[in-house]
Formats: structure tokens, C-alpha cells, sequence
């Protein structure tokens, strides 16, 4: 029995080691500045978008990030859904009206251009990613259809084992990301060798992102309160948050709808188990009750 | 299909006749109604009813979305997005999928760490217990196909991964790799090939599945105790003593389930499957789902390509021979006092491995996966044949009721009905 203790403790300092060890030599490799943690409506069990930020972020998007930047699979008509921005009908066919969207061929065979609807998908900035690269130094930006579920970042290598609980858990490591990237330009440090076209970012990986500051404080004018104030700040902290949730949205459109249902979901199930617990214990006491678990009896033995 | 004669009795002339035609009824009846179940059963063995519920939801779930999924390289990525914006429910239909396939590997791995503990695949399991191996490789196969549909970064360079594993087989690697590709190098006939393939294996699955009930029949289950069933009071009817047990740990395990699938559906995934494939740019780091993470660390653990995928193959081939390579003649740990350590220090192997298998090949990584890698193969060669010759097992109780109520007291409650002793009785 001894020489059992005394393997097992000998094989469970071994493994202490290797875990203890081996995260020490990954901070070489992951380490770097992880993006802010923002407070987003949207986050957790009972996370709900705010309308008005989506509002504003669509607006960002619409006036500065649009320029380069696609959105294939969202169509305008999204921009009225409940749970979403929830424009206005009017709104937006008005909005849509706005764009030329080429359309085709018509009984003579030929392409043209029409105004578009709101059941057209936004019209990408560049007729194809080979366009956007050579306009863009070479590559192509990003689509930002799912662009807020397609990133993201480490924070440590055993986060894992509790990101995933309820209450403490996190999954905003997207839009986190892309306020934080939009906030990361920075002066490159004094022994950091920028290549010609890039740009210092403390957020992206490897921190060399050619992308230039893409906002600028004041530079999209936000709608304003009774005072005659912008009803949040007109900063780029403020713009990366709203910008992050509309993309989050964006993403993901019917996040509210799966967060409804899966809490009645839960609760039914809970209940379920719940009833089903006691139908199991009348039903076994039949027959003198049931065995549970590990049955601690043959364990007192030991 | 029958072990054991049925002690169903066909009441209408309706049931008559059609039982002495076809006895499916009787079969039923035998397998799920009267079959005679340990009674000290304890939660572990509610896993095998919680994998038949997830295969039907995975397979319920996977036909649908194939209705709105289009096998091809340009159009992939674009209808699961289809899917998760416009189709109704769509999002709660790839969800399910999704995350139904990571809580089946919950699911498979609980059961079978059940198995190993317990020694449910020694004599007479031991065809019952490869049937299981074998629907595990299956279930391998089927997710991997599954995760390279949606057609993003880590579906394409995941296919590309293990298509270029495949070639490293001696004569016949570079035909099966292209056979698969359907071309010369992954791309649009891959998706089509894979997809033809993802939907045909699950029914294989299902298939042998009923092969695996069929031998659960015929052995009868094994319990906690690991001894046979020798008395009508050391068993209770399935129906409802088992039924009800299992539908109670069916639904809380769905509460785990309907957590991922609601509130983290893309927790257990990877970021970069949002991106579409895209052929000329690699991702920082290639990782598989988080179920094949223990053999991706064996398979880099080894320098040598051949090498690596020798023994990853191995890895999952060799626990088809535990029943020959246990030496002891006790099933359960809870009687062997030493193995039972090696058991739980295996397990503890088997998440350090998988955890490496999560981070990138390098430096003490490879190392610490080379340690884990050998371990993990001595303790089905060395400490499997070593602990049943020397270790000394702690004395079994009589019968599986005086293993839950210890010796010499009685238990109330008739347990099986009086001449319901069928043959899994005598046969465990």
C-alpha cells in the first residue's frame, strides 16, 4: 500500500511539473497585450443588444469602415429585424434606394444598374478581392459579415477551463478584439522595425497591420440630445464600442432569439430532471431503493 | 437475433399472429423491457442510453441542414451562413449539430473510461467491447468529415492535414489520397466526396450499434462490482428500473448540452472557421476539434512522419486488444487496489495530452507529448499484463446485493420476477 502512495504522489508531482512548466516557456509565444474587456449589453445569459448602439455602429460602419470593407451576407433588410438595429421599413428601403447595386441581364442580355432593395445584400466597396488587394497594398480587407465571430485572441493557456461556466464564463473575445484593435495604434517601440506601409498595433498579431488608424475622434457625428450634445461621446473609444456591437450582430442575428429560447430551454429541463428525479426514486424504492454513484460502501475498505 | 428465449407473451390474435411471423416485438421486449439489469448499477452506465440520444439528434438534426447545404467549394461557406441567417431555426438546427457532435465525444469518452474501469470488455464482453472500438473510429471519421464542410480556414487546412497523414501509408497512401481529393490537391470535389461520405456513415454507425445492443443482449450488462448476476435479488427488470434511471441522467446531461448550444455555440469551435478556405494562406496554428486533440499531440509527438501516424492509428487500435492484454481475472477497479491509481493516472494522461495536442509543436511541448505519448502506450502494454500478475486483489463479495449491502444483510424488494432468469444471468 505504501509503495502505491507512494507512486501515484511521485507520478502526480511529475505531471504538476509538466503543467506548471510548460506555460512558463508559452509566454514567449503568446504573450503581448491582450485587448480591454468592455462591458457589452450583450454578454451573458440574459445579454440583449441595445438598439440604439447598433444604430451608431451601423452608422460607423456605413460612413467610414464601408469604404474598404464588404459585408456579403448581410442584406439591408436585416437592418429592420427585432433583436437588431430594428430600423424602420421606411428607413430603410429609403437607405437601400441610396445604393446602385448591378443587377441582370435583362431581355436584351445586357447587366445594368438599378437602385437597390432592401432585399439586396450590401454592395461590396470592390467588384472583387483582387481589386480590393491592389487598392489596399496588396491585400484584400476583411469581410465583415462574420468578421466578429472569426476573431480572436488567447488570454493564457487554461482559461479554457473556465471560460465555458455560467456567470463566469466569457465568449466576447470578438468584439473585444475589434474595439481593441480599432484603439490599438500606438507609436511603435524604439527597437521595433516597422516595414515601409506598416503600422504599429499593440492588438494584432505580430503588431504590423496595414490597416492605418481608420477613425478619428469626431469624425462621424452622432445624433444628439435635447441640449443639442451627441447623446454618447463622439470618440474613437466610443466608436469601437459600437462598431463591435454592430458587428457582433452582424455575425450573429439572431443572438437574442437563441438566448430567449435557450433560457426557457434550461428551465424546462431543470424542472424535468427535477420531477423525473423523484418518478425514479418512488419507482426504485420498489425494490428497496436504488445504488448511487461511486457506492461509498466499497470504498471504506480501502 | 436472439441469445435468450423471450418471455414476452403476445396477448391479441393480432400480436399472435404477427409475433409468430416476425418476434420484433419479443426481440424489444427481451432487449429493453424484461432484460434483467444489475441492480447496483451506478450513473456511469447511463451513458450508452445518452449516445442512442445523441445519435438521433445528430442524425435528425444532420438531415435537415443537408436539405439547405451545398456541397461545393464556392458555395459551402455561404449556405451554412444561409443557414444560421434566413433557413427557420436554421441556427438552432447547425447548433445542435455542432455542439451535439462535441457532447457525443463526452458522451463516447465517459463510456468508455466506464468500460476500462470496470473491465467490461473482459471474457465474455470482448466482441460486445470491439464492437465499441469500432463504432469509435467510425464516430472519429464522421466528425472530421463533418468539420471540413462548412468550408472555412480550419476545415480546409484540417482535411489537407490528415489527407497528407493518409498518403504517409505504404503503397496504398497516395490512392487513397487521392482518391479522396478527387483531384490533386483538396478542393471542390473534396467537399462533394465528403459530404457523400458524412452522410453515409452515421447509418453504418447505426448499424453497428444494433450489433453492439444485440451482444449486450447476449453477455448481459457488467456493474460496479464486476461479478455476474447469480440470483433473481441481484437483478431488476430494464423496464422501468433502467428506463427511468436512464431518462433521468439523459435529460441532465442535456442541460449541458442546451448550455453550449445556446449561450457558447461556438466556444467549443475555432475562431478561424469563420474565415472562408482560402488555399494560399496557411492559419498561425492548424488544430484540430478539441476530441482529437490527444492524438494530435501523439502524432507530432514523433519526429517521423510514418512514425507519428503509426502510432497515432495505434493509439485507438490497441485499445482493441485490452481484453488480451489485461492479465488479471477481476473486472472492477474497485477491487484492485493498484491498477485502479494506474487507471486514474491514465486518464490524467490522456487530458495532459490532449491539452498539448492544443498547443503549438514546440520546445518542452513536444517533449512533455513524447513522456505522455509513451506512457500512454506502456500502460496498455506494461501495466495492463504487469498489475494482473502482481497485484493482489482485494476479496469480491458474494453477490452483487451483498456488494451493496454488505455481507450477510438482506435487502428488500424482489428485485427480478421469479422465472425471469434468463440466460444473461448464468452467461456474466
Amino acid at each position: 500500500m505504501a509503495m502505491t502512495r507512494v507512486l501515484s504522489t511521485t507520478l502526480a508531482a511529475a505531471m504538476a511539473a509538466l503543467l506548471l512548466g510548460a506555460p512558463a516557456r508559452a509566454e514567449d509565444a503568446h504573450g503581448g497585450p491582450v485587448p480591454p474587456r468592455v462591458n457589452w449589453s450583450f454578454a451573458g445569459m440574459f445579454g440583449r443588444f441595445d438598439e440604439a448602439q447598433l444604430q451608431r455602429g451601423f452608422q460607423v460602419y456605413k460612413e467610414v469602415c464601408s469604404a474598404c470593407h464588404s459585408m456579403k451576407l448581410v442584406s439591408f433588410r436585416n437592418l429592420t429585424q427585432e433583436g437588431g438595429p430594428h430600423f424602420s421599413a421606411s428607413q430603410v428601403k429609403a437607405l437601400a434606394a441610396t445604393y446602385q447595386v448591378k443587377d441582370g441581364p435583362n431581355d436584351s442580355g445586357d447587366m445594368f444598374e438599378r437602385p437597390g432593395r432592401p432585399a439586396d445584400t450590401f454592395p461590396p466597396p470592390f467588384p472583387n478581392d483582387q481589386a480590393a488587394a491592389a487598392a489596399n497594398g496588396g491585400k484584400a480587407p476583411p469581410d465583415f459579415s462574420v468578421i466578429a465571430k472569426a476573431r480572436t485572441f488567447s488570454r493564457g493557456n487554461l482559461t479554457f477551463l473556465y471560460d465555458w461556466l455560467p456567470f463566469v464564463g466569457y465568449t466576447e473575445q470578438g468584439p473585444d478584439y475589434i474595439h481593441g484593435l480599432i484603439n490599438g495604434y500606438k507609436d511603435a517601440p524604439k527597437d521595433f522595425a516597422l516595414p515601409e506601409g506598416g503600422h504599429y498595433n499593440l492588438y494584432y498579431p505580430g503588431h504590423i497591420i496595414a490597416m492605418p488608424p481608420p477613425i478619428s475622434d469626431g469624425q462621424v457625428t452622432y445624433p444628439k440630445d435635447d441640449k443639442g450634445q451627441p447623446v454618447v461621446p463622439e470618440t474613437t473609444e466610443q466608436y469601437g464600442k459600437d462598431v463591435g456591437a454592430f458587428l457582433m450582430w452582424a455575425a450573429e442575428p439572431h443572438m437574442m432569439d437563441r438566448k430567449a429560447l435557450g433560457f426557457r430551454v434550461i428551465l424546462f429541463l431543470i424542472i424535468l430532471s427535477g420531477l423525473l428525479y423523484y418518478v425514479k426514486k418512488k419507482v426504485w424504492a420498489d425494490v428497496g431503493g436504488e445504488v448511487h454513484g461511486l457506492q461509498p460502501e466499497l470504498h471504506k475498505a480501502w | 437475433m436472439s441469445g435468450t428465449a423471450s418471455t414476452y407473451v403476445p396477448k391479441s390474435r393480432v400480436a399472435k399472429w404477427f409475433e409468430s411471423r416476425l418476434p420484433i416485438v419479443g426481440l424489444v421486449h427481451s432487449s429493453f423491457i424484461a432484460y434483467p439489469v444489475p441492480r447496483n448499477l451506478n450513473y456511469f452506465w447511463t451513458f450508452g442510453a445518452i449516445l442512442a440520444a445523441f445519435l438521433g439528434i445528430q442524425i435528425i438534426t444532420g438531415v435537415w441542414l443537408a436539405m439547405h447545404y451545398e456541397p461545393s467549394a464556392t458555395g459551402a461557406f455561404n449556405s451554412v451562413e444561409k443557414i444560421m441567417r434566413d433557413v427557420n431555426y436554421g441556427w438552432l438546427l447547425r447548433y445542435a449539430h455542432a455542439n451535439g457532435a462535441s457532447m457525443f465525444f463526452v458522451a463516447v469518452y465517459v463510456h468508455m473510461f466506464r468500460a476500462l474501469y470496470y473491465g467490461s470488455y473482459k471474457a465474455p464482453r470482448e466482441v460486445l467491447y470491439i464492437l465499441g472500438v469500432i463504432i469509435y473510429l467510425l464516430m472519429m471519421a464522421t466528425a472530421f468529415l463533418g468539420y471540413t464542410l462548412p468550408w472555412g480556414q480550419m476545415s480546409f487546412w484540417g482535411a489537407t492535414v490528415i489527407t497528407n497523414i493518409l498518403a504517409a501509408i505504404p503503397v496504398v497512401g497516395d490512392t487513397i489520397q487521392s482518391l479522396l481529393w478527387g483531384g490533386y490537391s483538396v478542393g471542390n470535389p473534396t467537399v462533394n466526396r465528403f459530404f457523400s461520405l458524412h452522410y453515409l456513415l452515421p447509418w453504418m454507425i447505426a448499424g453497428v450499434v444494433v450489433l453492439h445492443v444485440w451482444a449486450l443482449h447476449v453477455t448481459g450488462q457488467n456493474n460496479p462490482a464486476g461479478i455476474p448476476i447469480k440470483s433473481g435479488k441481484d437483478a431488476v427488470p430494464f423496464t422501468p428500473y433502467a428506463t427511468v434511471k436512464d431518462v433521468f441522467a439523459t435529460v441532465v446531461f442535456m442541460i449541458l448540452f442546451a448550455w453550449f448550444l445556446f449561450f457558447m455555440p461556438n466556444y467549443l469551435g475555432h475562431a478561424d472557421n469563420y474565415i472562408q478556405a482560402n488555399p494560399a494562406v496557411t492559419p498561425a496554428h492548424i488544430v484540430p476539434e478539441w476530441y482529437f486533440l490527444p492524438f494530435y499531440a501523439i502524432l507530432r509527438a514523433v519526429p517521423d512522419k510514418l512514425g507519428g501516424v503509426i502510432l497515432m492509428f495505434s493509439a485507438v487500435i490497441i485499445l482493441a486488444f485490452a481484453p488480451w492484454l489485461d492479465t488479471s481475472r477481476i473486472r472492477s477497479c474497485n477491487y484492485r487496489p493498484i491498477y485502479r491509481q494506474f487507471m486514474w493516472v491514465f486518464l490524467g494522461v490522456c487530458f495532459l495530452l490532449g491539452w498539448l495536442g492544443s498547443q503549438p509543436p514546440e520546445g518542452g511541448y513536444v517533449i512533455a507529448s513524447q513522456i505522455c505519448t509513451a506512457y500512454y502506450f506502456a500502460h496498455f502494454l506494461l501495466v495492463m499484463p504487469l498489475c494482473g500478475l502482481f497485484e493482489t486483489p482485494k476479496p469480491l463479495p458474494g453477490s452483487i446485493v451483498e456488494s451493496v449491502t454488505g455481507p450477510g444483510r438482506q435487502i428488500s424488494g424482489a428485485g427480478m420476477p421469479a422465472g425471469a432468469a434468463a440466460a444473461p444471468q448464468v452467461k456474466g
